[in-house]
């Protein structure tokens, strides 16, 4: 048994440097956050607020337990696109009566709550969330249906919507569908493929088509309650379980059929909780603002795990990655964090074993990225970097173990993958606001184009314009700059949200929680590993 | 010699008596009624004998029942503690015809002043000062009190102030008399507004010795029930006290009083003062003089009872001892008694406590809502109020809403402070209006407290976007209170201008202005107790349908209906009487909330309902 000490001095010039620093980006994630948080700004809140209607948060607010965490997934969602930040839809992990569920509330003051593709993205997220760890899914129901500019973007791919309840239900997962306004057309069916279905007196209106559409498709003259109405489905149809007085009832018989579940977890309880040594505001002081310059991860590693107590493996091999055992809020855990930012082949085969021993005591894993990718050059090349690098992919690829992913810094090039990036699936991904992921950094990226185009030139024998080179690596380090920051990665749901690093532990505290409602279970096999 | 003794009692006196017993080596046998199965007093006595039923009426005051309770315990001697029949010369008869011993005065005795109008005529005869008597049917003299002729303790004691109102409280009165001590005889005297209620205790032996034991000055009264009693009285000087003594004095042997008694009079600041009555038994503010003059009075009954003499002189008094009654019952609601669960009774030490319940105590409906009696002695009276106002003042008293605010409030008072009392003090200085407080710190505190009982390893109220507070919502009294409050990484954030320092389940301290306090939590299920104050917390989701319908009239309180006075279909004024309730044995007119036509009387005469039933609707015209 190791305890982490810590050699961050916190009166170096450097720390407050780096602490002036992260906390000016953290101002910046607050001021786009706040976009989410505005909604569809304050005439629509106030609109709806006269309507004696709750906003999305509010509902949630009032669903979840008292005095218990919530988690708010993909909150920069559509961040630099052309639809708001936040993508209208409120997505996250809370406890209602003691349940870990998954909560997807529409926003009604964003457009009506109208989906767009970002609203379909962050939806699919949080169904997928919903499914991987077996958390009931709870719906607040309030949208307009689709965006109907956008609809060549959402038609086609809007059908999961429907197909994740139904899948989500025959594993298991309870589906409830609380309906506070419209859910009409397409929309009808969220209740309609929903376990439970909770409907408000002259509020919900549910319907296939509303009185203009029937009128025109058979000439039957109609209106909204006998068409969709909450009593009508309550008392006639059938679609409504319970038929609440009001929105805040309507929480309450909401929160009585999460009670009713019975709901189990089937992962292994945490054993008891110790706060790390190390205090986490320190986080904020020990990464580096320039991304080139290493840092050790073992001070993060101090400062998010229980007792900053770390067993490391293979401490003196392969020294560029870090791995080692740990607890997190009572839960085990194998981390792999990057040390030097180089993965060496060393470093490739080292991850590879811990990897499998991880899955073969059911152990999640935790990695901590912060890569510039694997070593290139004439000497690892013939080493077999390839072969090594592939094995490494192989058992992150294959692993069955839940996987955490923190991008602490860097995230360049394959090293993405190997230390488990989005495409490999990890159960959760979250990033700091300090963190950039591109397939290469904006200065070695446009250097390469530089070179590629000076050969071109000198293969044609042309002359090479030095002004154009100049200009086009500031453009290029520009935008490749540019779409590397956390906000813009996190606006296009390559992770599941931007967070304050010293909120670390207590996210991945709450995803380790949630992980755990479901079975926790190591890979039995693997692709051919090449020796 | 008295072996075993039963004590006719129940509650706080008959505690009060064991524990003399206990000292004297007498084995103490209690009696109780269905609800006071599991009473303190039935625990602490050697045997305890079941008297079936809950009302007084089928219990304590059953005589007969009391008598063979004390044949079948063995019991050689009957205490009759206060209240109940402890003025009932039948029962002091009944006593003595079973062979036992009576602690207390001959039976003709009780009888002659039992008799509130037949007691004054024969006190004038021996030169005791008396008011004159005023006729209940034609007094012109205003403003007058009725009394109960067999009546102690305030009940149907009414206040008339013009003769419009005489006949129906004379009415009331008889009635409220004839329910509390089976007659319901009245009259009436002229009403001395700012006099005090002075009493002497007197200890007479059967030989002829009469002490009289220090003065005692019971003027706060509210509704004529004292709350808060002291000796000596501040406006007693010593040639007053030399008058006053010999007064009583004289009045014990005119009657050849035995035993423990008092002699009520009231006391002018012109050193003047007129008979009120004889109170023929221990009185509830007894250990003020008790602690003053270092005697337990209790001790000297059963002495006296079994033949014994007192000493020629009486002891010295020493110092000051003030007493404050602390009862159930609701300031916000007119004083009505409360019942329920009493979680929590703990008082400070350094006091004398003479109480009827502890911790997990039941408070009912069907007997007094004393809960106890606080009694601090000290050198001085200025030391003595401000050692009971700190010990009544950080008592835990959870559970029950008291009347600790109001005792509080008075002790501390300046005019308080510098004897100027009298029996309307409290009403003078607006003492019964409840003083308004700002119970949200004390809300934020329960808020703030029920979050740490929910914490988990992981940081409350967690958000990584922070849209709203966390809400609580209490009711205090009739009051909502609301606290918004957001557990952050630098502490709470509150809407209050207080800093939130430290929080654990059982108390949350704040600073405010540099000062630091911690408010002590306590939760019984909804209920909240932030030191003094007494929070209920609203559930967050009100269950519907469980509204009551508007001008509907419910009972406030549990109790018997003696009363309907209206018919369905007849149109009341808002504030007419629709029927009477009678609880604790008081009476409590249930009033029109609006005014329009009866819809539905739901109960008759004899019912017992509870609180929140609905008695009545009002349909608003």
């Amino acid at each position: 048994m190791t305890t982490l000490r810590t050699a961050v001095d916190s009166r170096s010039p450097e720390y407050a440097a780096n602490r002036e620093a992260l906390l000016a980006r953290l101002t910046e994630l607050d001021a786009e956050q706040a976009k989410a948080l505005a909604g569809g700004g304050p005439k629509y809140t106030e609109r709806h607020h006269k309507r004696g209607k709750l906003l999305a948060r509010e509902r949630i607010e009032l669903l979840v337990d008292p005095d218990s965490p919530f988690l708010e997934l993909s909150p920069l969602a559509a961040w630099g696109t052309d639809y708001p930040v936040g993508a209208s839809v409120v997505t996250g992990i809370g406890v209602v009566e003691g349940v870990e569920c998954v909560i997807v509330a529409n926003d009604p003051t964003v457009r009506g709550g109208a989906s767009n593709p970002w609203t379909l993205r962050k939806t699919f997220r949080a169904n997928d969330i919903a499914l991987q760890n077996r958390l009931p899914l709870i719906g607040l129901v309030e949208s307009g249906g689709a965006d109907l500019p956008s609809q060549s973007e959402i038609f086609i791919p809007g059908g999961r919507a429907f197909r994740d309840l139904t899948r989500l239900s025959a594993a298991g997962i309870p589906t409830i569908s609380t309906v506070f306004g419209n859910a009409t057309a397409g929309g009808a069916y969220v209740p309609g493929m929903s376990d439970y279905v909770v409907m408000i007196k002259e509020r919900s209106k549910v319907f296939l088509g509303g009185p203009p559409l029937v009128k025109m498709a058979t000439g039957e003259e109609s209106d909204d309650e006998s068409l969709g109405g909450a009593r009508m489905h309550g008392t006639t149809s059938g679609l409504a379980d319970f038929v609440a007085e009001d929105e805040v009832d309507a929480i309450r018989l909401t929160r009585r059929v999460v009670a009713r579940l019975n709901w189990r977890k089937l992962g292994p309880a945490p054993k008891a909780v110790e706060p790390p040594l190390h205090d986490e505001e320190n986080l904020l002081g020990l990464v580096p603002t320039d991304l080139r310059v290493p840092f050790d991860p073992r001070e993060v590693i101090a400062r998010i795990v229980d007792g900053s107590r770390f067993d490391e493996f293979k401490p003196d091999y392969g020294t560029s990655l870090v791995t080692g055992w740990a607890d997190l809020h009572g839960y085990p855990v194998g981390v792999l964090a990057n040390a030097r930012g180089v993965l060496f082949s060393e470093e490739a085969q080292k991850a590879t074993q811990f990897i499998q021993l991880a899955n073969s005591s059911d152990t999640p894993l935790l990695f901590l990225q912060n890569t510039t990718g694997y070593m290139v050059g004439a000497q690892y090349e013939q080493g077999g970097i390839i072969k090594h690098g592939a094995m490494m992919i192989n058992a992150v690829s294959n692993s069955r173990v839940p996987h955490l992913t923190v991008v602490m810094g860097a995230s360049y090039g394959a090293g993405n993958y190997g230390m488990c990036g989005r495409a490999y699936d990890p159960r959760f991904l979250f990033t700091w606001p300090n963190a950039k992921s591109a397939v290469m950094g904006p200065k070695q990226l446009a250097g390469v184009l530089s070179i590629v185009a000076r050969q071109a030139a000198a293969a044609k024998g042309q002359d090479y314009n030095e002004e154009h080179d100049a200009a086009m690596r500031e453009m290029v380090e520009g935008q490749i700059e540019q779409q590397s920051l956390a906000a813009f990665l996190s606006g296009r749901l390559y992770d599941d949200g931007v967070i304050d690093p010293r909120d670390t532990r207590t996210v991945l505290g709450l995803c380790l929680s949630a992980i755990h409602s479901g079975p926790i279970k190591g890979a039995e096999g693997y692709g051919v590993f090449r020796m | 010699m008295i072996r075993k003794l039963l004590i006719a009692n129940r509650g706080e006196i008959a505690r009060r008596v064991i524990r003399t017993c206990r000292e004297v080596g007498v084995s103490p046998v209690a009696v109780f009624s269905d609800p006071d199965a599991g009473s303190p007093h039935v625990r602490e006595a050697d045997a305890a004998v079941r008297l079936p039923g809950a009302t007084p009426g089928e219990t304590y005051l059953r005589g007969d029942a009391l008598v063979a309770a004390a044949l079948a315990a063995g019991a050689d001697a009957v205490h009759p503690g206060y209240g109940f029949l402890s003025e009932n010369a039948a029962f002091a008869r009944a006593v003595r015809a079973a062979g036992l011993t009576w602690v207390g005065p001959d039976p003709d005795v009780i009888d002659a002043m039992g008799s509130k109008v037949a007691a004054k005529k024969r006190m004038a005869a021996a030169g005791v000062p008396v008011l004159p008597e005023l006729d209940p049917e034609s007094a012109d003299e205003f403003p007058l009190l009725v009394k109960a002729s067999a009546g102690g303790g305030g009940r149907g004691m009414r206040v008339v102030r013009s003769a419009a109102e005489l006949a129906g409280q004379v009415a009331a009165a008889r009635r409220e008399a004839e329910s509390a001590f089976g007659d319901g005889t009245v009259f009436c005297e002229p009403l001395l507004e700012h006099a005090r209620h002075v009493e002497v205790q007197v200890l007479a032996d059967a030989h002829g010795t009469v002490w009289a034991l220090g003065e005692r000055e019971c003027s706060i009264q509210r509704r004529h029930q004292k709350i808060i009693e002291e000796t000596p009285s501040p406006a007693v000087t010593p040639r007053a006290r030399e008058r006053l003594f010999e007064a009583a004095t004289k009045a014990a042997e005119a009657i050849g009083y035995v035993g423990a008694g008092t002699v009520e009079f009231l006391f002018t600041d012109d050193g003047s003062f007129h008979f009120l009555e004889v109170n023929t038994r221990l009185q509830v503010e007894h250990p003020v003089t008790e602690e003053v003059f270092g005697v337990d009075l209790v001790a000297w009954q059963l002495a006296i009872a079994e033949g014994a003499r007192l000493p020629a002189e009486p002891p010295t008094p020493d110092g000051h001892a003030v007493e404050a009654r602390l009862y159930a019952e609701d300031p916000a609601h007119d004083w009505r008694p409360a019942s329920g669960t009493l979680h929590r009774f703990a008082v400070p030490a350094g006091v004398r406590v003479d109480s009827g319940v502890e911790d997990g105590s039941e408070v009912g409906v069907h007997y007094d809502p004393m809960l106890a009696k606080v009694i601090a002695w000290a050198p001085t009276r200025h030391a003595a109020i401000r050692k009971l106002a700190a010990a009544l003042e950080r008592a835990e008293l959870h559970g029950l809403v008291t009347n600790r605010d109001l005792l509080v409030r008075t002790l501390r008072h300046p005019e308080f402070g510098a004897g100027h009392t009298h029996t309307g003090f409290l009403d003078q200085h607006g003492l019964t209006t409840p003083e308004p407080v700002d119970v949200r710190p004390a809300a934020l505190a329960a808020a703030l407290a029920l979050a740490e009982r929910r914490r988990t390893g992981l940081p409350l109220g967690w958000r990584n976007l922070a849209s709203q507070p966390q809400r609580a919502v209490f009711e205090h009294g009739d009051d909502t209170v609301e606290v918004d409050y957001r557990h952050t990484r630098a502490g709470v954030e509150t809407s209050l201008d207080l800093t939130v320092v430290a929080a654990t389940p059982d108390a949350v301290t704040f600073e405010r202005n540099g000062v630091r306090t911690t408010h002590p939590v306590a939760v019984y299920g909804d209920r909240v107790e932030v030191g003094a104050v007494s929070l209920k917390l609203r559930p967050r989701f009100p269950e519907p349908g469980v509204t009551v319908a508007e001008g509907a009239t419910v009972a406030p309180m549990p109790g018997t209906v003696v009363r309907v006075a209206v018919e369905a279909g007849q149109r009341v004024e808002a504030g007419a009487e629709l029927l009477v309730l009678e609880a604790m044995k008081m009476e409590h007119r249930v009033l029109a909330t609006t005014g329009g036509a009866v819809a539905e009387v739901l109960v008759r005469a004899g019912q017992q309902v509870d609180a929140g039933d609905v008695l009545a609707v009002v349909e608003a015209s």
